[in-house]
């Protein structure tokens, strides 16, 4: 979330769309519930299902699965057509003046740069034009043919509302409505937040999906205004914090950059990994990695990290090619891989074909399952039934299923979605054997760097010079790991106009990451965090809920990051004409002539006033970005089709159906369908009653939800003959699975250019373990393929067959 | 029942007069907003987790209907669903939490036979005393809204109690400490009822004209009420009654027995005639032999 969860309550306006926050996020959804009740806030959805969101809703549209950024593109191109722009917003922050490169085209589909062999693209001719200062080149006029807004308003001039209907099958006075709405904030006075959680990341095209609302919501003007923001609701307690820590193999904590093999040493790293300011006054606050790398490398190598061997960074590994999940099973399927530790993940149930998993997991020598439960993961060898066979003896895995504790039994923090980082006490000790994950994996350690130490081996030294300081080298505890991803001065911090002041004692934590070196002086194991557990103490263990200025930031309730900052980017509150908020009644920070005061930690370093560059400090450009260069699939959202498309064809660029740049292996391809043999939109959620994979293990939940299903709209269900309850079999090249069928007026069926769509919806909770009655893996059913960004399945748009059984 | 310290005001099948001596107590009143319900069932499981109940693991078709959960021994509460068509081609998906509305005059106290199996304390909750109660299943029939269950684990009535038990200790139900959209509330009935209406007059003014606030009169009232967006049809919620009323073979049946009650036939005579007219002869033997003839197999 650029906002958070207390601040919805400020919108006028609430798009909740590739989400059900209601029945997803039932807690947050009160926010919405307030806004509605106490500023007439209208709600509106977006969603191929009427959910629980919808049915609370002032207004709902359909919309057929994955053509969210057709819908998008409509509505953009309907805010210019109509001129409902926040001009003097998007003049001032965003990157609408820019004049980009004469050489940077898009074409049938295709922008320039592509290369069908590698499925990449070369983003060199996707920049700005460049002046002999070295600044890119603006025209504050916006009428140069080639700056930002020239170009993105021809590129969306194809998505008339007529074409959103063709491609979405939602009704054109649908879309009109929902434009007209999200239209009337584009103005200093009212304010849209959009809530989204997988319904839009889970495509192959899933982080453009956001992009296209970004653009939106900077077109209205909505980005660092209470009541407004790009709002990701996250599905677990922690998912958050799991990200800032870097479940993926391509970034390190914070979301600096993996080291890959192109950058050999630190120096080419952070050459590689430092932009330039593209303005004279922009901020660039990503000219400060090297003091996040290098103090990441101290927290993790201490004294063995020195200037002269590159502070460690030989012993990082070096990527070549993507380490997600997705890779890593294809890797596993080739045979190229000797084992794996899967610590709180079920991949066989979460991985899209799970017969491919299978059958990967077949080729370990051995597999380590940490988990609080028995998961389908830990007992992959035992197939089920005739939908996914396996012969136990055949299979040679050894698995060895490690008994973990579940949240509760455990002391840390969790970050929710609104980077709001709050400690948790143990209510009481795992049962049986289970012990701490961070028991395990400290006794883990422990033994493996004896191994090192008493037989050596190939490249020891990351192993045997890590940082281990715990007062417990086999249980660390929270409060150490937190210390130590906060980050300490290493030798005394001097000022550096007056050597001989002290700023920070050697061996003191600091207070934020503005005090951060990269001479080797500070250690930090995740610079975002830094902060968070001053001298003063511990600051996620605050529980101060007073709200001074009645705005909900209640700054002393855990901890934010970055730097106890509640709302990202909240110098764009404030109209750079008159330096006051653009809503006085919604205040956050302002500029008295001294200093930065109001409601929230100004989102600017030092003391410099608001004549300085521009509110997005991590862009090189200092403002927001609506032509962005880094996407690697395309500087302007483009709509694509899911890769198996119910309607075939994609209506502008029948040449490019789908994006160009996903994630495809080969022997994947082979496995999509095609709409004659399997005609049926399909789609998968969650449901209230149940957490992913874990609450089919409890009874409660089980009672609320006991057994699979599927849902199906009248229309599709009276073509084909269904009852109410009938036994089913819902197909996909991949496999089936078998369950009742539920039929429902919530799922209609859809006019696409004249063909009819159904879609069919797989709620995702069932499998062969637990108490809930057993049920299928739905991921029996999904198609191998990933968006180019972040390397999530496609698993929220693909086609199936359905019949009677 | 037997730790509460409100008064009793009315008891079923008694002709001993209430109490009176303590001071008036103020009826309490829970307010659910449908409209702003958003069907998670958090309330269905913060029920029979707090009352200690649990149900079977069923075999539902999907999640939106009575083959899920239904009211029972152990289901004290649960969500009803309805989608319904609207004239302008809209669909509407509509949920009630669906459990007792403790009447102001409940057909239940009026049907029970079982002196003291159903009291009403002075606070407005309707509550079911089990060891009182004899499972003939009049309070069923009793009930306008189909609210008790017959358990058949011990052949008594079951029903929400508004945790009488947590109110005695100044805290609110437990569903309404779990709803997390804010549907449900809780409090007097007057101030229930002044938010209702400040409620009903929003949502005519965001477009629901025939918004109401749902205290039926027929049954006096009742302490559990809901905000409807369609307060002229409540029958869409699921089949809530639109003028719910006490069936009047309940007077009758009453006019007969009380004599008989007062000329003190036994108990035990009655209940099994009770039995016998409302569960039909029980075969007993029949279900013994089929166990035996189980047992029989597994040996």
């Amino acid at each position: 979330m650029t906002n958070h969860w207390n601040d919805i309550k400020h919108a006028d306006l609430v798009l909740i769309m590739g989400g059900n926050a209601a029945a997803a996020h039932p807690c947050g959804f009160k926010y919405v519930t307030e806004a509605m009740e106490a500023r007439k806030a209208k709600l509106v959805v977006v969603d191929p299902r009427f959910t629980q969101s919808a049915a609370v809703a002032d207004f709902y549209a359909p919309i057929r699965p994955g053509t969210d950024i057709a819908f998008l593109g409509g509505v953009i191109n309907w805010m210019i057509a109509n001129d409902k722009i926040h001009w003097d917003y998007v003049k001032a922050y965003t990157n609408a003046a820019y004049v980009l490169r004469e050489d940077f085209e898009f074409k049938d589909g295709l922008f320039s740069g592509y290369d069908a062999d590698k499925r990449q693209y070369d983003r060199a001719t996707w920049k700005y034009e460049l002046g002999k200062d070295g600044f890119a080149v603006l025209d504050e006029t916006l009428e140069h043919p080639r700056c930002v807004w020239q170009m993105m308003k021809k590129h969306y001039a194809r998505y008339t509302p007529e074409m959103v209907q063709k491609i979405c099958g939602t009704p054109k006075a649908s879309f009109l409505k929902v434009a007209e709405l999200i239209g009337g904030t584009a103005n200093a006075s009212k304010v849209m937040t959009i809530m989204y959680a997988l319904g839009w990341t889970q495509h192959s095209h899933g982080s453009q999906n956001i992009r296209t609302m970004a653009i939106i919501q900077l077109l209205a003007g909505n980005i660092g205004r209470p009541g407004g923001g790009v709002n990701a609701l996250r599905g677990h307690t922690n998912v958050q914090g799991a990200t800032d820590m870097c479940p993926f193999g391509a970034d390190l904590p914070g979301y600096i950059k993996a080291p890959f093999e192109a950058n050999p040493t630190l120096a080419s790293y952070i050459e590689k990994n430092t932009p330039k300011a593209l303005r004279p006054n922009s901020v660039n606050y990503k000219s400060n990695t090297s003091k996040w790398i290098v103090s990441l490398l101290k927290a993790w190598y201490g004294d063995a990290a020195t200037k002269d061997n590159d502070f460690a960074y030989d012993w990082l590994p070096k990527t070549a090619g993507a380490w997600d999940s997705v890779a890593i099973f294809e890797r596993m399927s080739q045979g190229k891989m000797t084992g794996m530790i899967s610590q709180g993940y079920n991949p066989l149930f979460f991985l899209p074909n799970v017969k491919k998993s299978a059958a990967a997991l077949a080729k370990l020598k051995f597999l380590v399952v940490i988990d609080p439960m028995k998961t389908e993961t830990s007992e992959f060898w035992r197939g089920h039934g005739d939908v996914y066979k396996m012969d136990p003896a055949q299979v040679q895995t050894e698995v060895f299923r490690l008994p973990a504790s579940l949240f509760a039994e455990d002391d840390g923090t969790f970050t929710n979605s609104g980077r709001v980082i709050t400690w948790h006490y143990a209510g009481q000790q795992p049962p049986g054997e289970g012990k701490n994950d961070r028991e395990i994996l400290g006794i883990l350690y422990s033994r493996l760097r004896e191994l090192y130490r008493a037989e050596g081996g190939k490249f020891p030294e990351p192993i045997l010079n890590l940082t281990w300081g715990y007062a417990n080298s086999t249980y660390p505890t929270a409060e150490e790991l937190l210390q130590e991803i906060n980050g300490k001065a290493v030798t005394d911090l001097v000022d550096p106009k007056d050597p001989k002041t002290v700023l920070v004692k050697a061996g003191t934590r600091l207070t934020g990451f503005g005090q951060l070196r990269d001479d080797g002086s500070t250690a930090c194991g995740n610079w975002i965090y830094s902060g968070v557990f001053p001298p003063s103490g511990n600051l996620s263990q605050r529980t101060d809920p007073s709200d001074p200025s009645g705005m909900g930031n209640t700054l002393n309730w855990g901890f934010a990051w970055p730097a106890n900052r509640r709302v990202l980017y909240n110098r764009a509150n404030l109209d750079p004409k008159t330096g006051k908020p653009w809503d006085p009644s919604r205040p956050l920070v302002s500029w008295n002539g001294k200093a930065w005061v109001g409601n929230d930690v100004v989102d600017y370093p030092g003391n410099v006033g608001p004549e300085a560059g521009g509110p997005f400090i991590m862009t090189e450009e200092g403002v927001a970005r609506l032509f962005s260069p880094d996407m690697p699939d395309g500087p302007l959202p483009e709509h694509y089709e899911p890769f198996e498309t119910p309607v075939g064809t994609n209506l502008l660029h029948d040449k490019v159906v789908s994006n160009p740049s996903a994630r495809l292996y080969a022997k994947d391809k082979e496995l999509f369908g095609k709409p004659d043999e399997y005609p049926y939109a399909a789609t998968t959620y969650r449901l209230p009653e149940h957490y992913h994979a874990w609450t089919k293990n409890a009874r409660a939940n089980a009672i609320l939800a006991p057994r699979q299903y599927v849902e199906v709209g009248e229309d599709l269900a009276k073509e084909k003959g269904f009852r109410n309850g009938d036994k089913v079999r819902v197909s996909s090249p991949r496999g089936h699975i078998e369950c009742v069928v539920s039929v429902t007026k919530r799922f209609k069926a859809l006019d696409c250019d004249g063909k009819k769509v159904h879609t069919v919806g797989i709620p995702i909770h069932w499998g062969f373990m637990g108490v809930a009655k057993p049920g299928f893996m739905i991921n029996l059913l999904t198609p191998v393929v990933a968006d180019a960004v972040s390397q999530t399945p496609e698993y929220k748009a693909f086609l199936v067959n359905v019949e009677k059984v | 029942m037997s730790i509460q310290s409100v008064a009793i005001v009315r008891k079923s099948s008694t002709t001993t007069p209430p109490p009176q001596a303590r001071g008036a107590v103020e009826p309490v009143g829970k307010l659910i907003d449908v409209t702003k319900c958003i069907g998670c069932k958090a309330c269905t499981a913060a029920c029979f987790e707090w009352n200690d109940l649990r149900e079977e693991i069923g075999n539902g078709v999907g999640n939106y209907d009575e083959s899920v959960v239904d009211l029972s021994d152990q289901m004290w509460s649960v969500m009803r669903f309805a989608e319904i068509d609207t004239p302008d081609g809209r669909v509407e998906w509509l949920m009630r939490k669906d459990s007792c509305l403790h009447c102001a005059d409940p057909g239940c106290i009026k049907a029970c036979p079982s002196p003291g199996a159903i009291v009403q304390y002075a606070n407005g909750i309707v509550d079911f005393n089990q060891a009182n109660c004899i499972g003939c299943g009049y309070c069923v029939a009793g009930c306008p809204f189909n609210i008790p269950r017959i358990s058949k684990k011990d052949n008594k009535a079951y029903k929400c109690t508004m945790c009488s038990d947590r109110l005695q200790v100044g805290l609110e139900p437990v569903c309404v400490k779990t709803c997390p959209s804010g549907a449900i509330t809780f409090g007097t009935k007057k101030e229930m009822v002044a938010k209702a209406e400040k409620r009903v007059h929003a949502l005519q003014e965001r477009g629901f004209q025939n918004a109401a606030l749902y205290d039926p009169k027929g049954v006096g009232g009742t302490h559990v009420m809901y905000v409807l967006g369609h307060g002229d049809q409540p029958e869409l919620y699921n089949g809530l009654p639109k003028d719910p009323s006490i069936s009047p073979w309940v007077g009758l049946w009453r006019g007969v027995t009380k004599p008989l009650l007062s000329i003190g036939l036994g108990l035990g005579v009655l209940t099994m005639f009770f039995h016998y007219v409302t569960r039909g002869p029980q075969d007993e033997d029949a279900a013994d032999h089929a166990d035996h003839a189980h047992e029989g197999e597994a040996k």
